[in-house]
């Protein structure tokens, strides 16, 4: 299978970056190594390419009423600007993918959504469109994204890209005008470090990506320290802690599932997961010893296997070996002592929150 | 680095005596990045050759480790326990494990640095 390129996809190999396939693309996995761009993002600030990601814009007089047909969080009332985070479900319950929803308008919804799940999430939305007086529009070709993060992003992003972002609460986004065309600028991220993401053409990231570099106030930084930035705040990754089987209950993020609000798809299956229980749940486990859990691996207690490693990595910012799992819930208290079978060996630990790291986003 | 045994997995081995002490090369620890952990063997443990005997792990992946000769684990470098980044800072300096070879002949079936080097280019 040949793998797509983002419109950075030069820029990475100028830069020496190592390129591996992610979610049908070729992206950075690093430039340097994970751990200084893991530390630049905590510390002051890095730039990350993610036009991988899909966009859908959802227009018409039905938008909000599709849109919270197939959403699990309640955009009703919302004002223009606001960004809210959910999923998209299955009948049964289980997640189709994990996605932000940008509202634009009272009749205009942007849909930002996983690479990997581009095809399978718009057939989806497609199909359940034609239910709805609505228009749906794959979006992903034209859009390229870049994420600023980190404490002083916003300060980069104002001075170096010049994109006055500073009133920008957390989860909410403008349009700025830049060179005859609209950017999105959103203060969102996955770092759990302040920090903004911008959707705009390929010209306009490509422009914007060597003003940071050049600037030397960025960090260029791959999906490595993408992937343990978010694990250590307990950020989910589709994939990983979410999907087609592991509901939102299941995976601890019931409260992006409003079951409050009007009929959504899987709203019965997740309604009854909340009421009766679930027979498995995402868990944090903390090991006692340096060995690495990796995605996988078996999780043991009481001499039977309970359940395995979702994504585990040694915290960059704590040391600790540390990892997420889905086990049976029986096992899911914290304190609760339980091992992680690595290179044959059983490495006893226990359960702990699945937030290794505290988040220090601006409100 | 000359004297030493290669295996096409990027282990060496430097024989003293009777005994080999096995690591990983330094183009090996170039390619792995930082080496956050390594799983060792215990002391008396036997390992064979061509077999895995630990594993070497960077932030993203743990990369097995195969012993290039067979023979009794006398030693392992607890050094690396806790600083499992002195392989990147001096790979042929910090061997991995000390071994007492049971077979010396297993030794021709290695590459010499010169035909290491022609490997990695």
């Amino acid at each position: 299978m040949s793998e797509k390129r983002t419109c950075l996809y030069d820029r990475h190999v100028a830069l020496g970056a190592k390129m591996v396939p992610f979610g049908g693309f070729e992206m950075p996995i690093q430039y340097t190594d994970i751990t200084s761009e893991h530390q630049a993002v905590r510390g002051a600030c890095g730039v990350f390419d993610v036009s991988h990601m899909g966009e859908v814009l959802v227009t018409g007089p039905e938008a909000e009423r599709f849109v919270q047909y197939i959403f699990t969080n309640d955009i009703s009332g919302a004002p223009v600007g606001k960004i809210f985070y959910g999923m998209m479900l299955h009948p049964h319950g289980g997640t189709i993918d994990d996605l932000l929803v940008y509202k634009m308008g009272e009749e205009k919804f942007f849909l930002v959504i996983n690479a990997a799940n581009i095809d399978k999430d718009y057939a989806w939305i497609s199909q359940q469109a034609e239910a709805f007086d609505v228009t749906t529009e794959n979006q992903s070709d034209y859009y390229g994204q870049l994420a600023v993060q980190g404490p002083e992003a916003e300060k980069v992003t104002e001075e170096v890209l010049g994109l006055a972002c500073q009133e920008l609460a957390f989860y909410t986004f403008k349009l700025i005008e830049v060179e005859g065309e609209t950017l999105i600028v959103s203060r969102t991220g996955y770092t759990g470090e302040d920090g903004f993401e911008i959707y705009g053409s390929h010209a306009y990231i490509q422009a914007a990506w060597d003003k940071l570099i050049d600037s030397g106030r960025a960090k260029p930084c791959g999906l490595g320290c993408r992937d343990t930035l978010r694990f250590e705040v307990g950020l989910p990754l589709y994939g990983d802690e979410l999907t087609d089987e592991i509901s939102p209950i299941m995976a601890g993020l019931g409260m992006f599932v409003k079951l409050d609000k009007a009929e959504f798809i899987g709203k019965e299956a997740v309604a009854k997961q909340k009421a009766e229980g679930v027979a498995k749940k995402i868990i944090g486990i903390e090991l006692e010893g340096r060995a690495i859990p990796r995605h996988g691996y078996e999780v043991v207690a009481d001499d039977k296997v309970i359940g395995e490693v979702t994504t585990g990595y040694c915290s960059i910012s704590t040391g600790k070996s540390v990892c997420m799992a889905l086990v049976d819930a029986a096992y899911a208290k914290l304190d609760t002592p339980v091992q992680v079978r690595i290179h044959r060996k059983l490495q006893p630990g226990k359960v702990v929150k699945k937030r290794f790291y505290d988040k220090h986003y601006k409100q | 680095m000359e004297g030493l045994y290669y295996s096409e997995s990027h282990e060496y081995v430097r024989v003293e005596g009777e005994f080999g002490y096995v690591g990983i090369t330094d183009y090996a620890q170039e390619q792995l990045g930082n080496v956050v952990y390594v799983d060792m063997p215990e002391e008396g443990d036997e390992v064979e050759a061509g077999s895995e005997f630990g594993a070497v792990e960077s932030v993203k992946a743990a990369s097995d480790l195969l012993s290039p000769v067979s023979g009794e684990v006398v030693e392992v470098n607890a050094a690396l326990e806790d600083e499992p980044e002195l392989i990147n800072q001096d790979a042929f300096a910090n061997w991995i494990i000390k071994v007492k070879l049971a077979d010396t002949a297993e030794l021709d079936a290695l590459m010499d640095a010169a035909a290491y080097r022609e490997a990695t280019k």
